[in-house]
């Protein structure tokens, strides 16, 4: 059985983001970037069907600045396979761009289960796990949590709101898009990722046929209102409990 | 704008409340560019949950057995259908469960562009904003060609605007070959009910990705004890299994309405916000000043939530 895993990397919102000088974009110079936390659920959760089927396992994304590190850490992970596709990439590529090229290269590799992250923080135009199923003309099911292969089909869990659930059966081939593994993503030390970029080595595919646009244009970016809502407590540790512990008597709630 | 499309939800017989606040915002576009608005209905024997679309100037109504309980294939194949049938210059789906299988289908399938996200869209249904990077920006969007599918966010909308009306037409859309399906419905897994129901809290401190780990919940629930509350949390906190699932708020767990609500170490990312904001007291404790909780909490306080619990159980 032959999984593929579409990841990328998304920024780190741990760092403040600013807007850049056109105001439509993020403001790239300091920004930090991380694997998109979905894509990394959806890595293990193939890492986990690895171990129960012997499936192979194979990482792909798009090209940019940092992604080999990406690449080589899943493969520290246990992924058999990393790829690179290149092509003419922008510093914002849009989901329907990134559907359209990889799915150019995943249609010619062999592919049982293609899986990606449920949704990334910058999918301005839509997640990819659908319009990549819709572009390699394949069934999906997004928001998944749960996938157990029985041969040639799998069983799958999506999730509603209120905590309900929905069970489906999937003839395979599928494209699922990962909300959450079935167990907490690994971690590698960088000492083996370190390893690894010795040991394997990244497949460069370029992207074949024309890439879609997002159909829409960004006209800009703006914050939301800061502490819009909040009236903020401030002074120490002990200013702020003892604020708060006013509040809930002044409020009746304490 | 010709026609405004509005994809419908329901689960077990039931309009989930985006049904109603997608039809309000859609009336509004559909009214100020002099067009259509059209509720999509996708079921099986249940052309009768068309008269609660009364806001919709036409219901379109599509019967099939595999339609009968959400399935993404089938659902998506029809919706895509019914959409390219009628070129609709907007489509509003919903950004949840279902509407994340739609949207994108019809997108491709339709060759219409897709905006996610959405928490605004303009008069004219041409410039929509979206909540990106978990919700610490907003992107606006001028959209070309084809028309737009917009995935909007649950409680972005009033769903009052969206409710009664009158009994319009109920059009009979002949399903599209939905034989040797994939994805078959197997069913439908309620939520573990045993143990605290939050939704019926009147006080909540929920602990957020800030506890850092396991070791630091019993600080919380110390705190939970001694405020009379009960502990809650965000998503990741269920992922790593530290607490039930039957604690998340949110999104993909419950919509909570507390008396307070105390949120410790949460970001704020638009799946938790729907869950909460409608709390009566919301004080959010978060080490970054910029996080978006600080936008929907009444009182905010930047710190380390390490040093705030301990201070805090110790003054109650
Ligand atoms: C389909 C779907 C459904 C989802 N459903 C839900 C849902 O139901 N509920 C939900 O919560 N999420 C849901 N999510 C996930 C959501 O997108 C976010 O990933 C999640 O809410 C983030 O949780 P968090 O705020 O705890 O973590 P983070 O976003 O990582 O935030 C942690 C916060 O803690 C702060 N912090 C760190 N250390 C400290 C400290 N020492 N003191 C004080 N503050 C600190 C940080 O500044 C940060 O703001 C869903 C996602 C998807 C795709
Ligand atoms: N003890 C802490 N005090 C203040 N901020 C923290 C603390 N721990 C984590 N953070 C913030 O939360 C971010 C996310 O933490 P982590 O989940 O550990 O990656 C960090 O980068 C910090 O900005």
């Amino acid at each position: 059985m032959n999984i593929i895993v579409a990841i990328k990397q998304v920024p780190d919102l741990v760092e403040g983001l600013e807007i850049d000088s056109s105001g439509k974009d993020l403001d790239r110079e300091w920004l930090k970037f991380k694997l998109n936390e979905f894509d990394d659920h959806a890595l293990e959760e193939a890492l986990v069907l690895k171990e129960e089927t012997g499936a192979t396992v194979t990482a792909i994304a798009l090209n940019a600045d940092g992604i080999d590190k990406i690449l080589f850490t899943a493969a520290a992970k246990g992924a058999d396979r990393i790829i690179s596709v290149t092509g003419d990439f922008g510093d914002v590529v849009s989901s329907h761009e990134a559907a359209s090229a990889l799915a150019s290269v995943i249609s010619q590799l062999d592919h049982d289960i293609v899986m990606t992250g449920v949704q990334a923080v910058d999918d301005r135009d839509g997640q990819l796990a659908v319009l990549l199923a819709h572009h390699l003309k394949m069934p999906h099911v997004s928001v998944v949590t749960g996938v157990k292969v029985n041969g040639s089909s799998a069983t799958i869990t999506k999730e509603y709101g209120g905590g309900m659930v929905a069970e489906f059966e999937a003839e395979l081939p599928v494209v699922l898009g990962i909300q959450a593994a079935s167990q907490t993503p690994r971690y590698v030390p960088v000492a083996k990722v370190r390893q690894i970029m010795r040991s394997a080595s990244i497949e460069e595919i370029a992207a074949g046929g024309d890439s879609a646009g997002a159909g829409s244009s960004v006209s800009r970016f703006f914050k939301p209102e800061s502490g819009g809502g909040a009236q903020m407590i401030e002074g120490s540790a002990a200013d702020q409990a003892g604020k708060i512990v006013e509040l809930l008597k002044e409020k009746g709630i304490k | 704008m010709s026609q405004v499309f509005v994809i419908t939800e329901h689960i077990n017989g039931q309009f989930e409340d985006i049904t109603f606040e997608m039809l309000g915002k859609g009336k509004e576009v559909a009214s100020s560019t002099g067009g259509e608005l059209v509720a999509v209905l996708m079921g099986s024997g249940q052309k009768d949950l068309a008269s609660q679309l009364g806001v919709a100037d036409k219901v379109i109504y599509a019967d099939h057995a595999e339609l009968a309980n959400f399935n993404p294939e089938a659902h998506s194949k029809t919706a895509a259908a019914i959409v390219a049938a009628n070129s609709p210059k907007l489509v509003i789906a919903a950004s949840s469960s279902m509407g994340m299988e739609i949207a994108p289908a019809i997108s491709v399938d339709c060759n219409m562009s897709m905006i996610a996200y959405v928490s605004n869209i303009s008069a004219d249904g041409q410039t929509l904003v979206s909540q990106l990077y978990g919700g610490k920006m907003n992107v606006e969007s001028a959209v070309e060609g084809n028309g737009c599918v917009a995935c909007v966010l649950p409680g972005a909308f009033s769903g009052d605007a969206g409710q009664g009306g009158g009994s319009p037409a109920v059009e009979d859309f002949t399903a599209p070959d939905l034989s040797g399906l994939k994805i078959k419905f197997k069913q439908l897994i309620a939520p573990d009910s045993s143990g605290v129901d939050i939704t019926q809290q009147g006080i909540l401190v929920s602990v957020g990705r800030g506890i850092q780990n396991a070791d630091n919940l019993p600080m919380v629930e110390e705190l939970a004890a001694k405020i009379g509350g009960a502990i809650s949390c965000s998503r990741p906190i269920v992922d790593n299994k530290w607490l039930p699932k039957s604690r998340q708020v949110g999104k993909s767990g419950l919509k909570v309405k507390p008396k307070f609500y105390l949120a410790l170490g949460i970001s704020g990312a638009p799946e938790h916000i729907e869950g909460m904001k409608d709390a009566e007291l919301i004080i959010a404790v978060n080490s970054d000043p910029n996080a978006p909780i600080f936008d929907y909490a009444h009182y905010g306080v930047v710190g380390d939530l390490f040093d705030i619990i301990p201070e805090l159980t110790g003054k109650l």
